[in-house]
């Protein structure tokens, strides 16, 4: 089973990259977590376009249709989600209903320095993506105090506790895959 | 036993062996703990009186959530820039128990507080300071001080609880 990983951070030391990167070890077996790393080239969003989208929008729509699910991180900007990972949430949306990410299996997690994990950012992007027609898992990850949640100089979490939770979201996803539990 | 005699004279607090901790829950399951480093108490003549410096809270980065604590969402700290607490009763149990009766004052609210703990008689400490050891805890709800920030969780519930539990270790010692 092949997860389509997308930060929706482009930084380098990016926290919900590393995120992805502690997702990806915790996959169970049969699963591979791929990271997209095309979110910098997406132009903004123009219907205009819909019909012939450029060369990055094709190469996006391809990585999620390769892909049986989908795994976003998101920091959390001003309260909501990234510009960027919105922009291209958009593209995917399109045209809709018979777009790419309809019916997809989708998680969200998402790391933030504050306290509060991006919880409100992955609450944006559930919404955004069920809006979609993407089949949303309404489990989430906070990851805050982001800056110290890592194990050091590992793409790991250094909390038990959370690197479990973090572990059964990602079985839920694979089952979501394996076994829908209903198609809407 | 009197308060004057369990611990006699005016001692002041030893600022490297001190701290003002506070704790709260977040989002309903997590706690969340920090401390204002720069406190200064004296204990004289059975009476405590402290202070606390705002801007010498623990949380320094990031920089948006320092600047979020020191804002009127929580401290206000261009306008109050100390913590203090001012004791009308102070009880030194000989089970070394200890109940402090005051004034705290956050944000320039002040409202009346009980704080419970133990406390270490004067001892001489290895460099032959005269040295005792007050630890008080009591829970306040931030907002009777104004420290109102709060926002809905996503899947319902508030992110920050209004309860914040304090603890207080003050290492004292004693003057002249």
């Amino acid at each position: 089973m092949r997860i389509l990983g997308i930060s929706g951070s482009l930084r380098r030391g990016s926290h919900n990259r590393r995120l992805l990167r502690a997702a990806a070890a915790l996959l169970p077996p049969g699963s591979e977590l791929v990271e997209w790393d095309g979110l910098r080239e997406l132009p903004a969003f123009d219907q205009d376009l819909e019909e012939a989208p450029p060369p990055s929008v094709r190469d996006f729509f391809d990585a999620i249709e390769d892909a049986d699910a989908l795994l976003i991180s998101t920091p959390e900007y001003n309260s909501s989600l990234p510009g960027a990972l919105k922009n291209a949430l958009d593209w995917a949306s399109r045209p809709f209903p018979d777009n790419v990410l309809r019916y997809k299996p989708a998680a969200v997690i998402g790391a933030s320095t504050g306290l509060f994990g991006a919880v409100w950012s992955q609450a944006e992007v559930r919404k955004t993506l069920k809006a979609s027609g993407a089949h949303v898992l309404e489990s989430e990850l906070p990851v805050g105090m982001a800056d110290s949640a890592f194990a050091d100089g590992e793409d790991a979490l250094a909390d038990p506790m959370l690197a479990e939770r973090l572990s059964d979201l990602l079985g839920d996803l694979v089952r979501e895959v394996t076994a829908p539990v209903e198609l809407r | 036993m009197s308060t004057i005699t369990a611990l006699a004279g005016t001692y002041t607090s030893d600022p490297v062996h001190s701290s003002f901790g506070f704790s709260v829950v977040y989002q309903g399951v997590s706690v969340f703990r920090g401390t204002l480093d720069d406190v200064a108490a004296t204990f004289a003549d059975g009476k405590l009186d402290g202070t606390a410096q705002v801007e010498s809270i623990s949380i320094r980065t990031p920089e948006q959530f320092r600047a979020h604590v020191m804002s009127p969402d929580f401290f206000d700290v261009e306008n109050h820039k100390t913590v203090t607490f001012s004791s009308s009763d102070v009880q030194l149990g000989e089970d070394g128990t200890a109940t402090v009766n005051g004034d705290l004052t956050i944000r320039g609210v002040t409202k009346p507080v009980t704080a419970t703990g133990t406390w270490q008689p004067a001892s001489v400490d290895a460099f032959g300071n005269t040295r005792a050891h007050l630890h008080l805890e009591t829970t306040i709800d931030r907002t009777e001080f104004g420290l109102n920030w709060n926002a809905p969780l996503p899947n319902g519930g508030n992110a920050l609880a209004n309860d914040v539990t304090l603890a207080v270790d003050i290492a004292l010692l004693q003057q002249g």
